[in-house]
């Protein structure tokens, strides 16, 4: 049996590497620090019931067990046949297999794009517009005195971003909220002890004020990390919030603008913007100019929402404006765990963050004509080639139907719609357990990931999956050019 | 039975994130990603019961799920489906421009569907896409 200490979690863009990981026998056995998604993750990912174990090609109509060598040669085949293929997904992998999708996208004149474009995408294009004042995880940890969570419920899609970096989170200049909660509970407790003495021993008086309700002395009352949070429901990051906002679905663009005045003491001849009172609001903004660093952390609330970058254009330059008044710093709460890194990946390798396309010989980004969703409802590509990711599920419905009707390749540990509808199915390696590799957190820092058991005996990492590909593409062209 | 006018968020619980790990055919992915979180003054108002079908439709289509009373209540004529092909299939392609389909504040109706079935994901997948 061993403990692997300060191990990645490959699931969401936290990217928490402070994971203890039992290894008995090359099982995973036990694993201590991952919140419920992650543990989740760690003891189901071997379920066999839910993962490709063979590589499988579609023959009339049913998904049949093959060769690897099938497997590649099927899908090097279908993508050069193909004249506009859509290469997608990349977010749940490392960055090396990112690096030899952009290579074979180029070989074979395609269209690259990852899932920001339905989830950041929107972002991007803002931070494109107006630039972003951010910072690293670690700075907010340390130094945040205000914390903003705006449409982005942490509690259910990054468990653990208020306890490592947060709220809940004890940082060098900046204690943590948690302790805070629990020495309130204390003192309640005490005082009530105390009471309940002064009140057996018959005497009123014992040199402490009587308690009045729940209230604590103001030396209990050094709450230093504020927390606001801002949704259209009233999420459970919410119910510990000092305010929260609810603001009416598809009207976010509307307050953050109406802030963005009382930041800049402009008055609101209003009663409420959005749903919110205008009291309420004054409160809220007089907190984020009397604070001394805070940190704005928006989901995709904002981006999937009407207005769409240009919510993200306000909240922006909402931070801009706060940044007047005292220190402000704003990020994007990325989902899947090398989100980030799909992105990054792909600037540095094509000069474009998402949605490239190759098809005229060189990377071309145009978000709106360029990326997937729109390529689909279109109907313009012929063929897919799908990695980590379900866009079966994920993606709307005319869309999906439209990725379904053309070749379709998949490569992915587990079973999902879109392996059930694939043509070729190749069965991969879970990078952060199965596989080493390389992610980027939310905040742009990489990180490592570790291999902690071995794969499958069929399954393969992605990059060597990709690099089969791109081998057998390069072949058959050179077979073709030769006649 | 009335159509009632709603609007439709979809996003995120933690009950999809992790029953998605126990694989996308698994009973429990199935029972946290096909529902319906509702208001429980709009539950009284289509006397629904916790659990009873009900079927969500927008200009793209309809699908019928499990109707759950909402415990981030009050967001009347406000309902919540966590992601997965149920919502999706809900859910416009048009991006205007951006790459992103609208996912938050659909308009869409819902109403009572006693008499219909909450399919299964691979049902669901042979339905619309008739393959598999
Ligand atoms: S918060 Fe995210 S990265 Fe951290 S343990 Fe949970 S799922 Fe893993």
């Amino acid at each position: 049996m061993s403990v692997i200490e300060n191990v990645t979690c490959p699931v969401c863009g936290t990217l928490c590497d402070d994971l203890a990981v039992t290894v008995e026998d090359g099982f995973i056995t036990d694993v201590k620090n991952a919140c419920a998604i992650g543990e989740a993750k760690f003891m189901n990912f071997s379920n066999p019931n839910h993962r490709n174990l063979k590589p499988l090609i579609r023959k009339e109509g049913e998904l049949v067990e093959t060769s690897l060598e099938e497997a590649v040669r099927k899908s090097a085949e279908i993508l050069v046949a193909s004249s506009y293929p859509i290469l997608y997904g990349w977010s749940c992998t490392g960055c090396e297999s990112i690096r030899v999708g952009i290579e074979l996208a180029e070989e074979v004149g395609g269209v690259i794009d990852n899932t920001s474009t339905v989830c950041h995408g929107p972002s991007i294009l803002a931070i494109q517009d107006v630039g972003i004042p951010t910072c690293t995880l670690g700075q907010i940890r340390h130094r945040a005195d205000l914390i903003v969570y705006w449409a982005s419920d942490p509690y259910s899609a990054h468990p653990r971003h208020l306890e490592r970096y947060t709220s809940f989170s004890g940082g060098r200049f900046q204690k943590s909220e948690w302790e805070h909660y629990v020495a309130r509970l204390r003192g309640i407790l005490g005082r009530k002890r105390i009471s309940r003495t002064s009140e057996r021993m018959l005497t009123k008086d014992v040199s402490m004020p009587a308690i009045s309700g729940e209230k604590l002395p103001p030396y209990f009352e050094t709450k230093k990390r504020k927390l606001i949070v801002v949704d259209v429901r009233k999420t459970r990051s919410a119910e510990h919030a000092d305010f929260f906002m609810q603001v009416e679905p598809n009207k976010d663009f509307e307050l953050l603008q109406a802030m963005r005045l009382l930041v800049k003491d402009g008055e609101l001849e209003v009663e409420e913007v959005a749903g919110i009172p205008v009291d309420l609001m004054e409160d809220v903004v007089d907190t984020m100019i009397g604070c001394d660093f805070g940190v704005i952390f928006f989901g995709v609330g904002l981006t999937m929402s009407a207005g769409k970058h240009q919510n993200i254009n306000s909240a922006i330059a909402l931070t801009q404006d706060l940044n007047f008044r005292t220190k402000f710093s704003i990020m994007p709460m990325r989902g899947h765990f090398n989100v980030a890194g799909a992105n990054i990946v792909s600037t540095w390798q094509t000069g474009y963050p998402f949605a490239v396309d190759f098809s005229q010989g060189f990377p071309r980004y145009n978000p709106g004509e360029t990326s997937v969703v729109d390529i689909l409802r279109r109907d313009q590509a012929d063929a897919g080639l799908i990695i980590a990711s379900d866009p079966v599920s994920n993606f709307p419905k005319k869309a999906a139907e439209n990725l379904v009707k053309n070749p379709l390749i998949a490569i992915d540990p587990v079973i999902s719609p879109t392996t059930l509808m694939a043509d070729v199915v190749f069965p991969a390696s879970f990078v952060g357990i199965e596989t080493e590799g390389t992610a980027y957190r939310m905040d742009r820092v990489p990180l490592p990931m570790k291999k902690l058991v071995e794969p499958p005996q069929n399954c393969q990492s992605d990059k060597v999956i990709l690099t089969r590909i791109l081998e057998q593409v390069r072949l058959i062209k050179k077979e073709n050019e030769l006649g | 039975m009335e159509k009632v006018k709603v609007k439709l968020l979809t996003g995120r619980t933690i009950d999809q994130g992790t029953s998605k790990e126990h694989g996308k055919l698994s009973s429990e992915y199935q029972e946290s990603v096909a529902i319906c979180e509702i208001d429980p003054s709009d539950l009284k108002e289509l006397a629904l019961k916790q659990n009873s079908n009900i079927k969500i439709s927008t200009k793209c289509g309809s699908v019928v799920v499990k109707a759950i009373e909402s415990k981030r209540a009050p967001h009347p004529k406000v309902i919540y489906m966590p992601y997965g092909l149920w919502a999706n299939l809900l859910i416009d392609s048009q991006t205007h421009g951006t790459g992103m389909p609208s996912f938050k504040g659909i308009p869409a109706y819902m109403e009572p569907a006693p008499d219909s079935n909450v399919l299964s994901l691979p049902e669901l997948l042979k339905q619309v896409f008739k393959k598999g």
